[in-house]
């Protein structure tokens, strides 16, 4: 099997396993006032340390979720209930994941004014196209760091600093999934006041996120109840999973910047044997983050590519897996050409990848380029 | 006190000399239905089958089960009382339908008498038991036009029944009663609605569908078998045939003209779906096909995909609207699954402009640019099966 499918989620990593069974042994409830309470608590605790040293934060801003969707969610309805009185504008983008974007939207209907920023020409956001928005009034600016589908890198630390030139007050979210871990950056350079995580996303299990929320933000919870997380997220903590995370992390974070140069050398040797073949097109440019490579043949349809890989024992997305099956708006509006939509599929590395996966696929997609039947 | 259900039934009654073999069939296949819901007992007389559950069933499951049973017309879940006035007017008959009265502001009371032996004449049995309800819940009244409820009194052979109204059955007549049937599944709205139909006339089913990896995914296949066991509950465990028709697929779209592909590939399908009734012994053929929905259910397309089939090829759905077929498929539950958003065999080869008024003449030319026999022998003989349980 060859997986090339780690923007979906990821193989749980031998640490994470570890922890995570640890985790079950030490069963006791944070809260308890008992011995096995503390010990349980103890672990959390440690676990919070890790995630604040890796992102550059007090521990006390650190809060775990079952989930990013949760995290986002958490952020997006807390920033409105906190200060939706005094400031209704929200601006986002149109790129953003529907863990971003379908809070945003209830919340339009609710009555809060929304600017959905769309990308130029030449697929790309500028801070400016965003900050021509920002004012008093304006709530909340959402915006992911790394794109899910092609990978691209949003300027988002010039976007956060420029909106709090114009408004301090604006809180500042961003959408961490596809970067935290895969790019090197701490939140003090970002500059947003509030971060989602994913633990899956990382070679940690499914059912874990993190929030980072800056300390002297106010963010009402979602969930409300024994006052745990500092009331910011009631709900018995869950010692294990949380402690894979936070293994998760500590393996990858030595190796962030080694882990980037051999995807790098992956995605350039996909894209080299790939490039210029008649009927290719590659739609994540050289600006992408290289974990994510979208990729088209023309004229065929992605989910039948998807498949025939399949068959192959390699696995893709076509679009982004959360979407199964819809086509993307997104890929449209990072002006990947309409010819092209129906036919993109999506590869998304990790670093124990290896060569010889990547020539693997490059084979077998040529094969199914050449012999699949193609859309009239 | 013993509740139970009483199965009626319509049509049956009239098929004279052989109404005990419907009424076997029909005892069979609830008996099936219900197996594993605990002990349960059945027996018959007057139209009517009992279906008695014995200590701890689920009702409520018994009952939603049995709604989905063809050939009951109409369902009553009752009080079996002692067929003695006194049982029936006695307190513990009356706080039966406690609940139903209470919620209610008038009533009136029906009462049948099936036994002319009974002392009592109906209507001397309704103002019996209107005396006492109305003695025991003082705030209703009488309204024989327009009541909320309707306490319902059978006076039958061996018991009297007590009930607040009938619940409507599926209808038609019991599954194994008129054959076998093979459907072709695809997983859009109307071959689920097609097949169902064909079972509600008596039809043991049996479905065919079609697979084209990598063109079709194993969701897709997922979403069918997910249709053919909500279609169980209705028509009974469904053998389920998969043919792998990719290399068919491809050689239409290699060798003939893009306008014919689809109505060669319905006649291919038909070809198969023929060699797998006459191995299984089925003598019909179903489709979802309604007149002029599409261009390959056209007159002229059916001529042309029938000329292939020496079974008669049954369309339910002929001359219904695709609202009516959708009001159907909402009915029997697979509307929701239906239109689940995976490829199907169909989308991927579908051509810009079909042919909406082929010939056979042309058609039969155009394919026989290929001979298609040995893939056709090789795909029913790749063929799987299994078998697809409704519970």
């Amino acid at each position: 099997m060859i997986y090339l499918d780690n923007a979906a989620t990821t193989r749980v990593c031998e640490e994470a396993k570890n922890a995570a069974l640890q985790g079950f042994e030490t069963f006791g409830n944070p809260s308890s006032l008992h011995h096995l309470g503390v010990v349980a608590e103890g672990v959390i605790d440690e676990a919070r340390g890790v995630l604040a040293g890796s992102l550059g934060v007090k521990e006390k801003e650190v809060f775990f979720t079952s989930c990013a969707t949760e995290s986002s969610n958490t952020v997006i309805f807390g920033a409105a209930r906190a200060y939706g009185k005094r400031r209704k504008k929200i601006i986002t983008t149109t790129i953003e994941h529907p863990s971003v974007a379908e809070p945003i939207r209830v919340l339009e209907e609710q009555g809060f004014e929304v600017v959905r920023v769309s990308p130029g020409e030449d697929g790309k956001i500028t801070p400016e196209s965003i900050t021509r928005h920002v004012d008093k009034n304006t709530l909340l600016v959402s915006v992911m760091y790394v794109n899910n589908e092609t990978g691209y890198i949003l300027p988002a630390d010039k976007i956060f600093k420029a909106v709090k030139r114009i408004s301090p007050e604006t809180v500042c979210h961003c959408d961490c999934v596809q970067s935290f871990m895969k790019l090197p950056f701490k939140v003090k350079e970002l500059g947003a006041d509030c971060i989602s995580l994913s633990g899956h996303k990382l070679h940690a299990p499914k059912g874990v996120g993190a929030l980072y929320i800056r300390s002297g933000v106010r963010i009402l919870p979602l969930l409300c109840g024994g006052g745990q997380e500092s009331g910011q997220r009631s709900g018995t903590e869950n010692v294990s999973l949380i402690s894979a995370l936070a293994a998760a992390v500590k393996r990858l974070e030595p190796t962030i910047m080694q882990r980037y140069e051999t995807v790098a050398a992956l995605k350039k040797r996909l894209t080299d044997r790939l490039a210029g073949r008649e009927g290719i097109h590659i739609n994540s440019g050289d600006d992408c983050s290289p974990y994510v490579i979208s990729i088209a043949a023309e004229r065929i349809k992605s989910e039948t590519m998807l498949h025939f890989l399949e068959s192959k024992g390699i696995y893709v997305s076509s679009g982004s897996a959360c979407s199964k099956g819809k086509k993307s708006g997104v890929l449209s509006e990072l002006k990947v050409a309409d010819k092209y939509l129906d036919s993109t599929i999506r590869v998304s590395l990790c670093a124990e990848n290896t060569e010889e996966d990547i020539d693997a696929f490059v084979q077998a997609f040529i094969e199914g380029q050449e012999s699949l039947a193609k859309i009239r | 006190m013993k509740e139970m259900i009483l199965c009626k039934y319509g049509e049956i009654a009239l098929k004279g000399l052989n109404r005990s073999t419907f009424e076997a069939v029909m005892q069979k296949n609830i008996k099936h239905r219900l197996k594993e819901l605990g002990e349960i007992s059945y027996s018959r007389s007057q139209s009517t089958l009992y279906v008695e559950p014995g200590e701890g069933v689920d009702i409520d499951e018994v009952i939603d089960r049995l709604k989905k049973v063809y050939g009951i017309v109409k369902l009553c879940r009752a009080k079996k009382i002692e067929k003695t006035m006194e049982a029936v007017l006695s307190e513990e008959t009356t706080d039966y339908l406690r609940e139903e009265l209470e919620g209610a502001k008038t009533f009136k009371v029906n009462a049948k008498r099936s036994d002319k032996h009974f002392p009592l004449k109906s209507p001397e049995i309704c103002r019996e038991v209107g005396h006492v309800i109305c003695e025991r819940f003082p705030h209703l009244s009488v309204d024989v036009h327009d009541p909320d409820v309707t306490v319902i009194v059978e006076i039958r052979e061996q018991n009297a029944f007590i009930h607040a109204g009938t619940i409507e059955g599926a209808g038609g007549i019991p599954i194994g009663t008129s054959g076998k049937a093979l459907l072709l599944l695809s997983g859009g709205i109307d071959s689920p609605v097609a097949g169902c139909m064909i079972a509600k006339r008596g039809a043991t089913i049996q479905a065919v569908h079609f697979e084209a990896p990598p063109y079709t995914s194993e969701r897709a296949r997922q979403k069918v078998e997910k249709l053919a066991k909500i279609m169980a509950q209705y028509c009974g465990d469904i053998k389920f045939h998969c043919v792998p028709f990719t290399r068919i697929q491809e050689m239409i779209r290699d060798n003939c003209k893009e306008e014919y592909f689809t109505i060669i590939m319905r006649r291919l399908m038909m070809e198969i779906a023929l060699k797998i009734a006459e191995r299984e012994d089925i003598q019909c053929l179903v489709t979802g096909e309604s007149l002029g929905q599409v261009a390959s259910q056209t007159m002229y397309a059916m001529v042309c995909t029938d000329a292939v089939s020496t079974l008669p090829v049954f369309r339910p759905c002929i001359g219904m609207d695709k609202s009516e077929i959708v009001e159907i498929s909402r009915k029997i539950d697979t509307f929701e699954t239906s239109i689940e958003p995976y490829e199907d065999c169909c989308t991927v080869f579908t051509p810009k402009h079909p042919k909406t008024r082929p010939t056979l003449a042309d058609v039969e030319k155009e394919q026989g640019r290929f001979d298609f026999s040995s893939l056709v022998e090789t795909a029913v003989r790749d063929t799987k099966c299994e078998y697809i349980k409704a519970y």
